[in-house]
């Protein structure tokens, strides 16, 4: 087998046993990697029904196909485990050389199981494990943490996924972070710190070998140079955050929790602005030829210094979304974020969350008593030191942040159960992962991507937005076209996810991004990769089984029907400005839009999967224990 | 801080425009190896902060420190390209080298426990491998004495705007 080792790595924390497991060839054709293979390590070696941060709950690594060859931004992996904050499957990617240094030490995944009693940095010496102390780690922030272990094992070639301080104390949107990239949103960096995992260290110091090196260099080579001109413009020169105005523009940009879609100082947090006044450098993840990491530094004022990559999504979150219209703040937070080890997103919608609680008076000054401020402050929507106070307090878990660490459908549940109150109605989630960028009121054919996301709302698992966006439909209604695009653009994003490759260079195969254009290339170096003969069928049926099996796994942990929801907000709260204003998704839209997608989804009306449909998928197991 | 005083080329790197994407390790391994495998790489990325970041390669000094430390005489330069040739049966990997080179350009082969030095693809016809492969033109073959003139230029067209 070429492009794979063939072998899955097993670590037990309780036990200190660890042992190789073989998986055939077949089993590498089904899920190939990345969120695939990472969500299927986790539905065959889960306690179904677990506590996610119960020693049950499995840590799955997921190495990229194309890691370690220069095809370009190849470097990724996947990471899968139970959700705490959503309860259901929580897959992520990360990117650079931790996912190099996996392929080079010849282990295709990794499993971690049970909980240490100890706190503890696993490394991965090619074929050795070795379980090092680390509580002297404890407290580090994750770049700090990856250089210590560079430190004190010499070797600038070692490469480690580490939790900063949230993670120790089990934020449930804590990350998980490697060569300053996160594996993020769903709460990675809490399973970790249930388990007293600190950091896993690989070396790897192997070469890669590939089936047919010399074809998949000249693919390489002509794709990197495609990667120089137009088709990544956008993410070259200004990199995501050129979205904010374009954002602004539609009335779309999350603006005060989601009260409104159009924010007054867009320009001054916009993409345009942090490149004229405060970018640094534009750095690359290892492996990849385009390079849209925005790296920007406070210049002045209290936060000057503060240094962290912004990308959009972090963005609207910590500036429109919380009404502060100041960037070295929006620099701040999230370099706050980055280092100890949080999800941006969320962090900035449960904080635009209690900044609206606080304004309604369900809050008030006391509750936000902390070291800092030991009288308190007043988080108003625009009050740019709180927000970031706030972000250090989710991170310590101090004061209110203990609560604000459970994100906006656990704490806000807890406040209306202890308050009376109805403070869920703003409460910005779906399935208990904060929204994105993107305000999906009037983005029909997104909101039920985001309804339907097994994640919860993500806008990185479905790319349901572009046909809206680009008015290839009308996205203020719905009609019988939505459940198939739904459906097409989530699996599409889902090969992606799964080989996987940056959809940045998704128009830099042929010039298109469609199917038609990427799908045969990406075939090509598939089977110059493993000698394969994969065709554009056999690439569209990737996107298809990895969706299916993390659909599969949140049904075996107790998924139905009405988890397939949007925030109240989005369904009760028109907005009253801009280029969105006057729209919900009414409850008879979403129900039609649920019924249209489960249907092109080849499911039941209830969103079951027929066991016929997991047979022909290749998944017989699958249907044995899930299937209808 | 060390300098090269080469009169030969050597492969330089701005590390303005480099961006940390190893291509340029991948296709050396590859050319040299035939595996993927940047610790075989000859040339090497180095990230010491977020944003700074650059490659190092053999810099060909004159009087190569590494050639005149090698107790066995298995190194030797080349008197016209200043590119430093190993000699397998002489070489026992004693690191000697590794130590005189104030770039840290020099490895052992993890394998063969040789050492490994840059030859700037010296048996390719276009030259150096990863000067062709670099995304963003960071990568250069260029002597010092090139390297001022361009920074005379620079310096002179900048002036010239400044008016």
């Amino acid at each position: 087998m070429h492009g794979y080792s063939g072998k899955i790595l097993h670590i037990d924390l309780a036990t200190r046993k660890t042992w190789a497991e073989s998986k055939p060839e077949k089993w590498y054709k089904v899920y190939i990697g990345g969120v695939s293979m990472a969500t299927r390590l986790c539905w065959e070696n889960i306690e179904v029904g677990c506590d996610p941060l119960s020693p049950g709950n499995p840590i799955c690594v997921a190495g990229g196909l194309f890691a370690g060859t220069p095809v370009p931004v190849g470097g990724k992996w996947g990471l899968a485990s139970k959700s705490p904050l959503t309860h259901f499957i929580g897959d992520s990617l990360s990117g650079s050389w931790f996912a190099i240094a996996l392929k080079r030490a010849q282990w295709d995944g990794i499993v971690i199981h049970g909980a240490s009693e100890e706190w503890v940095n696993v490394l991965v010496d090619d074929g050795r494990v070795e379980f090092r102390p680390a509580s002297h780690l404890l407290g580090l922030g994750t770049y700090e943490t990856e250089e210590a272990i560079r430190e004190e094992l010499g070797d600038d070639q070692v490469r480690s996924a580490t939790i900063g301080p949230a993670g120790e104390n089990q934020v449930l949107f804590a990350n998980v972070t490697n060569d300053s990239r996160q594996a993020g949103r769903t709460g990675h960096g809490a399973v970790w710190g249930s388990k007293k995992l600190k950091a896993l260290s690989i070396r790897g110091t192997n070469g890669v070998t590939v089936f047919d090196p010399k074809t998949l260099l000249e693919l390489s080579y002509d794709i990197v140079d495609a990667a120089q001109g137009p088709h990544t413009q956008k993410y070259r020169i200004l990199g995501t955050v050129s979205n904010v105005l374009n954002m602004n523009r539609l009335g779309l940009l999350p603006t005060r929790n989601y009260q409104q879609g159009v924010f007054e100082h867009a320009e001054i947090v916009s993409g345009e602005y942090l490149h004229e006044n405060y970018r640094v450098k534009t750095i690359a993840c290892a492996q990849c030829p385009i390079a849209c990491e925005q790296m920007s530094r406070a210049k002045d004022g209290p936060y000057a210094g503060a240094m962290s990559g912004i990308e959009y999504e972090s963005l609207y979150a910590v500036s429109s979304n919380c009404g502060i219209g100041d960037m070295q703040a929006a620099i701040k937070i999230i370099d706050v974020c980055d280092r100890g080890g949080i999800d941006t997103m969320s962090t900035g919608v449960t904080i635009s969350w209690a900044m609206e609680t606080f304004e309604k008076g369900v809050f008030a000054k006391e509750d936000f008593k902390c070291a800092k401020y030991p009288e308190g402050f007043e988080p108003y929507f625009g009050n740019a030191e709180a927000g970031v106070t706030l972000a250090e307090m989710i991170r310590d878990r101090e004061g209110i942040g203990d609560l604000l660490a459970l994100g906006t459908r656990k704490a806000s549940a807890r406040v209306d159960a202890e308050r009376g109150t109805e403070t869920f109605k703003w409460a910005m989630n779906i399935k208990g992962l904060e929204t994105p960028g993107y305000d999906a009121r009037a983005l029909k054919t997104f909101a039920l991507g985001l309804a339907a996301g097994t994640r919860g709302a993500c806008h990185n698992r479905t790319a349901a937005y572009d046909p809206d966006i680009k008015g290839e439909v009308d996205r203020f209604s719905v009609d019988e076209t939505r459940g198939e695009l739904a459906k097409s653009t989530e699996e599409y994003a889902a090969v992606y996810d799964t080989l996987p490759l940056c959809k940045f260079i998704r128009r830099c195969f042929t010039g298109k991004a469609d199917r038609a254009g990427a799908w045969p290339a990406i075939a090509k170096l598939i089977n110059a990769t493993t000698g394969w003969d994969f065709d554009y069928d056999d690439v569209d049926l990737i996107g298809e089984r990895a969706h299916t099996i993390k659909k599969a796994f949140n049904i075996r942990e107790g998924w139905t029907r009405a988890d397939d929801h949007l925030p109240w907000r989005w369904q009760n709260e028109p907005m009253e400005e801009g280029a969105s204003a006057g729209h919900v998704v009414t409850e008879e839209e979403l129900e039609y839009l649920k019924d249209i997608y489960y249907e092109a989804k080849g499911w039941t009306q209830e969103g079951l999967i027929p066991r016929e449909k997991l047979i022909a998928l290749g998944m017989d197991d699958v249907a044995e224990e899930i299937g209808v | 801080m060390p300098t090269s005083t080469s009169k030969y080329q050597y492969i330089t790197c701005d590390p303005s425009k480099c961006m940390g994407c190893q291509l340029c390790e991948y296709i050396c391994s590859y050319i040299k190896t035939g595996e993927f495998n940047t610790y075989r790489s000859r040339i090497r990325t180095v990230r010491a902060e977020e944003v700074l970041i650059t490659a190092v390669a053999c810099r060909t000094c004159e009087d190569a420190p590494c050639v005149i430390a090698c107790p066995r005489d298995a190194l030797t330069q080349d008197r016209l390209t200043g590119i430093v040739h190993v000699d397998a049966n002489l070489c026992d990997g004693c690191a000697w080298c590794i130590e005189a080179c104030d770039f840290g350009a020099i490895s052992i082969n993890p394998e063969s426990k040789l050492a490994e030095i840059c030859d700037l693809c010296e048996d390719e016809e276009d030259g150096p491998q990863c000067v062709k492969w670099c995304p963003k033109e960071a990568l250069e073959l260029t002597t010092p004495d090139r390297r001022a003139q361009k920074a005379r230029h620079k310096l002179a067209v900048e002036e010239v705007l400044a008016r």
